[in-house]
């Protein structure tokens, strides 16, 4: 290609024009929300959950989750009394249409509503090879989708199994915890749907919210505390026999 | 300066290693955005396209705005804290256009039942029916579902 010197001069401003443009970034999405003064996490009332699934529904209605493919999903533990040892978990389709008849017998049911975990040490954002999956400065794991790969590592990572790969768009998805709710003042799709409060977004930053109480008076666990992943999604009477 | 005669070579290979490092510098402040690493390693837009989204729930605030007279059945029955999406569904479209999107009409013979259908596996002090309760008459032949309590005076 062969420039004059006075295309080169022409073509220089324009240049210009277009690297200001590569500069300026995309607008703020919510003006009115500063990412340093929350804490995410979730509180889930195991004893109120009446395995109604609203959540799961909810949930694919708010952030168009992929049939088969899961950002929240209830399972349904039954410790028998003949072997109370090795549970019987079910979750079929998620919960989403409901769940099989139940057998009257002395052992135990009950619902177990998970979701991703918003860890603070989370596995799955260290293995990421490409800065596609982080930590918000406000405590919730999200996915950058236009920088990930869908390598599926963190898929792999994580502990809770909460990851999937999109059939579609080829990349990682999970739960955002209804970012784009929460940062409007709303709550989660979830909470917002379930009909027992089982369920209730929390902000470990804000002194007035009522998870703090909570946890000082009731028996309070997260899943896998032996894996030290900094899990903030708060079960009240989580049964021993939960994994 | 024979020593330096002699490494005109070098010079002339530091030269080329130079220019490539400027190159690359060039093309990576080109490619990588501009709020890569605002908070750390990622790209800090990420968090501000994913607040972006729009919603589909509108929130029990902007139902109980307009829809008062439910507020007031609500209150002091069982589905108090039953938020209003939780049976009616999303409806954030219908919150920003409540003239031209109407909720669809419920059928409270599937809505009823998904919480209250008996079954072992619930809590035992949760209100269950057994599917022989209303010998097939639907749910709000007798219940009111905003203040759903017979005796409390929700019965039509």
């Amino acid at each position: 290609m062969n420039l004059s010197r006075r295309q080169i001069l022409v073509l220089l401003p324009a240049a210009a024009v277009a690297w200001k443009a590569v500069l300026a970034g995309t607008p703020e999405g919510s003006p009115n929300y500063t990412m340093s003064d929350h804490w995410w996490g979730m509180l889930i009332d195991i004893p109120k959950c009446i395995g109604c699934s609203n959540c799961v529904r909810a949930c694919q209605a708010e952030n168009d989750v992929p049939d088969g493919n899961f950002r929240t999903w209830v399972e349904r533990y039954h410790v028998s009394d003949e072997n109370m040892t090795n549970p019987e978990v079910i979750s079929p389709d998620g919960g989403k249409e409901g769940f099989p008849e139940a057998t009257e017998d002395a052992g135990k049911y009950f619902y177990v509503p998970k979701l991703c975990n918003h860890c603070v040490d989370s596995p799955c954002t260290q293995v990421c090879p490409v800065g596609a999956t982080f930590v918000a400065p406000d405590g919730v794991v999200l996915v950058d989708q236009s920088y990930c790969l869908g390598c599926a590592y963190c898929v792999q990572a994580c502990p809770y199994g909460c990851r999937y790969i999109h059939p579609e768009k080829k990349v990682a998805d999970k739960c955002t915890l209804c970012y784009h709710r929460i940062t409007k003042g709303l709550t989660t799709a979830c909470c917002e749907s379930c009909p027992t409060g089982a369920r209730q977004l929390v902000d470990l930053k804000n002194p007035n919210d009522p998870i703090h109480e909570f946890l000082k008076t009731h028996s309070v666990q997260v899943l896998k505390p032996q894996m030290a992943t900094g899990a903030k999604v708060f079960y009240n009477e989580l049964d021993g026999a939960v994994r | 300066m024979k020593f330096l005669k002699d490494a005109g070579h070098l010079f002339c290979f530091a030269g080329l290693f130079v220019l490539a490092f400027l190159i690359f510098l060039g093309i990576r402040g080109f490619v990588v955005p501009k709020s890569f690493g605002q908070y750390g390693h990622y790209r800090g837009n990420a968090i501000r396209d994913i607040a972006a989204h729009p919603i589909h729930f509108a929130g029990h605030q902007a139902c109980e705005d307009c829809h008062t007279g439910v507020v007031d059945t609500k209150k002091n029955g069982k589905h108090a804290q039953v938020n209003c999406e939780a049976c009616h569904g999303p409806l954030a479209k219908h919150a920003e256009d409540p003239g031209s999107v109407t909720p669809p009409k419920l059928d409270t013979a599937v809505l009823c039942i998904r919480c209250h259908a008996q079954t072992a596996a619930k809590p035992k002090n949760f209100p269950q029916i057994s599917s022989d309760h209303s010998s097939g008459a639907p749910c709000e032949t007798c219940h009111q579902p905003h203040s759903p309590a017979i005796d409390a005076g929700g019965a039509k």
